[in-house]
């Protein structure tokens, strides 16, 4: 029974890094930039369904919507200030430089603001949950959420680019921008709904991530940023069923790790299979399906 | 024509790598004349201090960053009671100047924090307020020969110096503490551990809890530990104390993950008994944290500031009024530091002009045969021994409708 609770909290933390690895990967696949600002549009979205539930006193899902909201503002705007003018850069170190500076700009603005005093954050899913098996297996109404959301957003994204319009700019404009752009695609104009949506996402994956773990700092995004980018290059960089898949892998391998092997050895588990996999095939899991990427 | 946008690239690199390595050549310059300059400037304020006739003492802790009530909490602590000194006319008729550095809890910034005391003029140093910035700084007061005294670094290894002492105990004593106290008081026979083991605080107060619960009949059925990087999902510790038996969850950790871990076991459905040490003080000012989550929450903490002693209450009333928040066990350290100081340096007789090695001599020499009563002690007092660690008697506190009481 405990294993089937190791497994489901693992999906669970696994649902929360796909869902923020859609993010990387999409903007990686588009832009071909790595938006290391992405984990902290996350911290972002925490801290305005705090400010507006708490402060405000508004409902929570008002709070969800206004900071989806925000996110899609931010990540455009931070898409059009930084990294934009940067495109035609000579070295792509330079964005790269760039977004670092923009998650410590973020880091530190929300430090200037909210001080740095961890923040107890209220789930917005009130729901308890249920208890299975005669209390042996509870599972979190936060759980069951992440999940179905995972799923919904999963199965989403990908018919939206499948069928729509758009999302077949995205991969017109993924494949080769030069010739989508002669074929009459608004290159910017996908680039940047690329960074609404990726953002979109991470706030989301924010309040999910808050609801879970209820600790609010202007770090909270980094590491799990970082646990996501790992899980977008484990499933494929540039693939969104990989960054699920990798997502979901990377909190299973985490939890079971802590679990049977050695919690503080954990992390290293969990490195040491992406080195593994990339050894034996360095696109990552689903690296190679083309057709998939946005 | 096809051959100059590739020149043009090649120049551009050229002159970024040039560029590049310009800046490295000045920031390592620049380094340099920061280490050579403060070097100097140390010793010549030094000198010029000793002219003076005050006592200066620096305090060093992290007044932002994630560990700010502890700073804080210090800072403030250590204000009042400086106060209340020169208000009564000084320590031997010299008065007492103080001034504070912050050091975000970071080993650099704490050597930074008490360079610049240091360029102040400063005599006498009360920090680093958390445990390895403590030992780090440790290092660079005793080469001055500084009088140290930590409030709240507990790591065996701050008062590995000869200069250095401290006021709370140390993680080996405290853990050992903790496991009599929980054995005396027959709290739980079945204890799961959760600790920081990329921690020194954490991990020393978990081994030695550990060692002394075999020796007093507890019984560890789970042994959970999280690393600093991986410190917000505590599922999986908690289910194997769950499905051990744990009665009771030792936490020797600091509050900020207390936090997570008393939210998350509420929401699996697990409520044993959940003792914490003196990092845990705090947890009731995590902003909007849910108090009754914390409900029964046991802490061996030297302080609480319910206490009904004459000592704590004109203390937390202060403390009140000029900071509007109640007052931690960090501030409590802090306070009786200074007072601490104030014991030795009439017990030796000394005066500012002594200068800053002679002062620490002095005192290093009467350390041993001072007892300090204070809000962190009860009657019997606080002594040290001559490698600096102190000796008092535990307490507890326990939170009751979102306050600490302390434990009878």
């Amino acid at each position: 029974m405990s294993f089937i609770n190791y497994l489901i909290s693992g999906i669970s933390l696994g649902s929360i890094y796909a869902i923020i690895a859609l993010g990387y990967t999409m903007v990686y696949g588009i832009a071909k930039m790595l938006n290391f600002a992405h984990g902290d549009v996350i911290m972002v979205g925490a801290f305005t369904v705090y400010t507006v539930s708490r402060t405000m006193g508004m409902n929570p899902i008002i709070g969800v919507l206004l900071s989806v909201v925000v996110c899609t503002v931010l990540g455009m705007l931070i898409e059009r200030v930084a990294y934009k003018p940067l495109r035609g850069a000579s070295s792509p170190l330079a964005v790269l430089i760039t977004a670092i500076g923009v998650s410590y700009l973020l880091q530190n603005l929300a430090l200037l603001i909210f001080g740095s005093t961890p923040v107890s954050f209220t789930s917005v899913i009130p729901w308890k949950g249920i208890s299975l098996a005669g209390g042996k297996l509870n599972i979190s109404g936060v759980t069951i959420v992440t999940i179905v959301a995972c799923i919904i957003i999963m199965a989403g994204l990908t018919s939206f680019i499948r069928h729509s319009k758009a999302g077949q700019a995205m991969l017109a404009v993924s494949e080769d921008k030069g010739a989508a752009q002669l074929m009459g695609i608004n290159v910017n104009g996908t680039i940047a709904l690329t960074f609404a949506i990726g953002s979109a996402l991470a706030a989301l994956a924010g309040v999910l991530l808050c609801s879970a773990y209820p600790s609010l700092t202007p770090y909270t995004g980094a590491m799990p940023g970082i646990k996501a980018f790992v899980a977008a290059v484990f499933g494929g960089i540039g693939s969104v069923p990989g960054a699920m898949i990798g997502g979901i892998l990377l909190g299973i391998i985490e939890n079971l790790s802590k679990a049977y092997i050695s919690q503080q050895l954990s992390d290293a588990i969990v490195f040491a299979v992406l080195i593994v996999v990339l050894l034996i095939k360095p696109t990552g899991i689903m690296g190679k399906n083309i057709q998939e990427k946005v | 024509m096809s051959g100059s946008p590739d020149f043009k690239e090649d120049t551009k690199m050229k002159k970024f790598k040039k560029a590049l390595s310009l800046m490295l050549a000045a920031a390592m310059v620049l380094s340099l004349a920061a280490c050579g300059g403060s070097d100097k400037g140390g010793s010549k304020d030094e000198a010029k201090s000793s002219g003076e006739e005050v006592f200066k003492i620096g305090g060093i802790g992290p007044i932002t960053g994630a560990n700010a009530s502890y700073g804080l909490g210090v800072k403030n602590g250590a204000q009042i009671a400086v106060d209340e000194i020169n208000a009564a006319g000084g320590i031997n008729g010299y008065k007492v100047e103080y001034k504070f550095e912050d050091d975000v809890t970071d080993n650099e910034k704490s050597v930074h924090a008490y360079n610049t005391l240091k360029d102040w003029g400063m005599q006498l140093l009360m920090g680093s307020t958390t445990s390895t910035c403590s030992i780090t700084v440790s290092a660079k007061s005793s080469a001055d020969n500084m009088f140290q005294l930590t409030p709240s670094g507990s790591a065996v290894d701050c008062v590995a110096t000869d200069n250095a002492f401290q006021v709370c105990f140390t993680d080996p004593n405290q853990g050992v503490r903790s496991a009599q106290y929980i054995a005396e008081h027959k709290m739980a026979t079945k204890i799961a551990g959760i600790y920081d083991s990329s921690d020194t605080y954490s991990s020393g107060i978990w081994t030695s809890f550990k060692k002394e619960a075999a020796n007093q009949g507890i019984e560890i059925v789970a042994e959970g530990a999280f690393t600093a990087d991986n410190k917000t999902d505590f599922s999986v510790q908690l289910q194997q104390a769950k499905d051990a038996g744990a009665e009771m969850v030792f936490m020797p950790i600091y509050f900020t993950e207390a936090a997570l871990i008393l939210a998350q076991a509420d929401a699996m459905g697990f409520a044993p008994q959940f003792v914490g040490c003196d990092g845990m003080d705090g947890i009731l000012t995590v902003k909007n944290f849910d108090t009754s989550l914390a409900e029964g929450l046991v802490l061996l903490t030297p302080f609480a500031a319910t206490a009904e002693d004459e000592l704590t209450q004109k203390y937390v009333e202060t403390y009140k009024k000029n900071y509007n928040e109640i007052p931690n066990q960090f501030s409590a350290d802090a306070y009786d530091a200074i007072y601490i100081m104030k014991a030795a340096i009439e017990k030796a007789d000394l005066k500012p002009s002594d200068g800053v090695s002679a002062i620490c001599d002095g005192m290093k020499a009467v350390m041993t045969e001072i007892n300090v009563k204070g809000l962190t002690s009860d009657e019997e007092g606080m002594t040290w021994t001559e490698g600096g660690e102190v000796s008092k008697a535990p307490k507890a506190a326990v939170i009751k409708n979102g306050e600490y009481v302390m434990a009878q």
